[in-house]
């Protein structure tokens, strides 16, 4: 079989369920319940097909996914299948000997974000008491000999705190610390003009970010995601749109992307009526924006065409109302000005942002 | 990185968050490690196996050499050091600085 479309990574969506609520979180706030989530045969299903597939990582996330009272029979699947797992978490609720648990039945690494190096801050985002928590949780993973990702998203308002989030992860003694500056898309989309940093604010965040990694080499990786608004080329989708990864998420949806049943008239299946490799092989999202017959003008004749495939799919959509336009990222789309006019408002005066309290926020 | 154990070991050892995994679609080794991935091609692969502290470089390199006669014993030599460089580069060995 031809392994150009290998999904090597399965990012299981346990539930939307989540104790904080983070203003930039892109799950959908009035799907909070778990009526609807897979239960633990549905997945364990998944994951024995996808491992079929060729898949050999785990992302267990959520939501939360430590609300899942059956989380330890997922990873006792997952290990038997050999599946490289990691836990993305909040760290919240947690105990040591839970954690203990799940390592014996095979998790390999665990995630933890935090919202800002400053406790009161990153509480004040995660809209709840939780940072000191959060640094136990890490100190939990590193006690466990697991290797601890430390993850923050970068907004205007925590990007100048990078130099301490890098102390931090050091004291924590983090295997990776990732800076990943918020995708604007959904929620952080419409709040765009408050979160963009300005361009000298990358910058710094950048060299920093760059030095730290080029001294800590071979201990902690750092890694720092340029927004694409900064960027001089779009990122690539996903390693390419049903190429690499396979996302599926808590009601069952397989996507190539978290977002991409956000994208209109594209099809999704659902793996409670479709096995996975049929899904993966033979459906209409998933070959949507495979290969290179779908690609617009200019990308169609571009040299970088197989590096960034066009860019982000939702991107496009949200910016142009066209999934299948060049990502306006690229300089060679005709939309680019729409990121030019977005740089330009970045260099004004900050505004700041609002609560996602309930229902009453708006999601695309 | 502090990270476990720390016996006497003479050579390169891998870390304790990368496995080693055979993958029956195309019949090589995976090196995994958190959000990452290898592909290891044969004697990528029989280095990462003797990757276990237990092996200097020189005995690996040897080992190698024994089953590669049709490679000079030099070439071998760098081989080894480069892919072990590029493995500590990655924060996969300890034992290797
Ligand atoms: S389409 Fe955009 S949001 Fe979706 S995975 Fe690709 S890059 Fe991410
Ligand atoms: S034209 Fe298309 S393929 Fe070329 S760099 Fe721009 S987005 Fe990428």
């Amino acid at each position: 079989m031809n392994d150009e479309c290998r999904p090597y990574t399965l990012i299981a969506e346990l539930t939307y369920r989540c104790p904080l609520r983070c203003p930039y979180c892109s799950n959908p706030l009035d799907h909070a319940r778990h009526e609807n989530e897979l239960d633990s045969g549905a997945w364990c299903r998944v994951f024995r097909e996808a491992e079929a597939l060729g898949v050999v990582q785990l992302n267990l996330t959520g939501g939360e996914p430590l609300l899942r009272d059956d989380l330890e029979v997922l990873i006792e699947q997952a290990g038997r299948l050999e599946l490289y797992m990691n836990l993305i978490t909040g760290g919240i609720p947690l105990t040591f000997e839970r954690l203990a648990r799940c390592k014996a039945l095979g998790l390999r690494s665990v995630q933890v974000s935090i919202q800002s190096a400053r406790p009161a801050e990153s509480d004040r985002i995660a809209g709840a008491p939780s940072f000191h928590r959060k640094l136990e949780v890490m100190q939990w993973v590193t006690a466990l000999g697991l290797p601890l990702t430390l993850n923050v998203v970068l907004h205007r308002d925590n990007i100048e705190e990078v130099p301490d989030l890098i102390a931090l992860a050091e004291r924590v003694s983090a295997d990776r610390l990732e800076l990943a500056n918020t995708q604007y898309l959904g929620w952080a989309l419409k709040n765009r003009a408050a979160l963009l940093p300005a361009r000298e604010q990358i910058e710094r965040a950048r060299t920093v970010a760059a030095d730290a990694k080029a001294r800590l080499r071979g201990t902690m990786d750092v890694l720092f995601v340029t927004p694409d608004y900064y960027s001089p080329y779009p990122k690539s989708c996903m390693d390419g749109w049903g190429r690499r990864f396979l996302v599926v998420n808590p009601e069952g949806l397989a996507l190539p992307c978290h977002l991409a049943h956000g994208l209109p008239g594209l099809r999704f299946d659902n793996v409670a009526r479709r096995s996975l490799a049929d899904i993966w092989h033979h459906s209409d999202g998933f070959n949507r924006f495979r290969g290179e017959e779908w690609l617009p003008d200019p990308c169609r004749t571009c040299d970088r065409r197989r590096a960034d495939f066009g860019g982000c799919r939702c991107q496009a959509f949200h910016l142009t109302g066209d999934a299948g336009a060049t990502d306006p990222v690229c300089p060679l789309s005709s939309d680019h000005g729409l990121i030019e006019a977005a740089r330009v408002q970045a260099a004004e005066r900050p505004v700041s942002f609002e609560y996602r309290t309930g229902r009453s926020v708006v999601q695309s | 990185m502090s990270n476990g154990t720390t016996g006497v070991t003479a050579g390169p050892r891998l870390r304790s968050k990368v496995r080693l995994r055979f993958d029956r679609r195309t019949g090589r080794t995976l090196l995994l490690y958190p959000e990452r991935g290898l592909e290891l091609n044969d004697s990528a692969a029989e280095i990462a196996r003797l990757c276990t502290g237990e092996w200097t470089i020189d005995d690996i390199a040897r080992q190698l050499a024994r089953t590669h006669a049709e490679v000079s014993p030099v070439e071998i030599d760098r081989a080894v050091r480069e892919f072990l460089r590029s493995l500590a580069d990655r924060g996969l060995l300890e034992g290797h600085r």
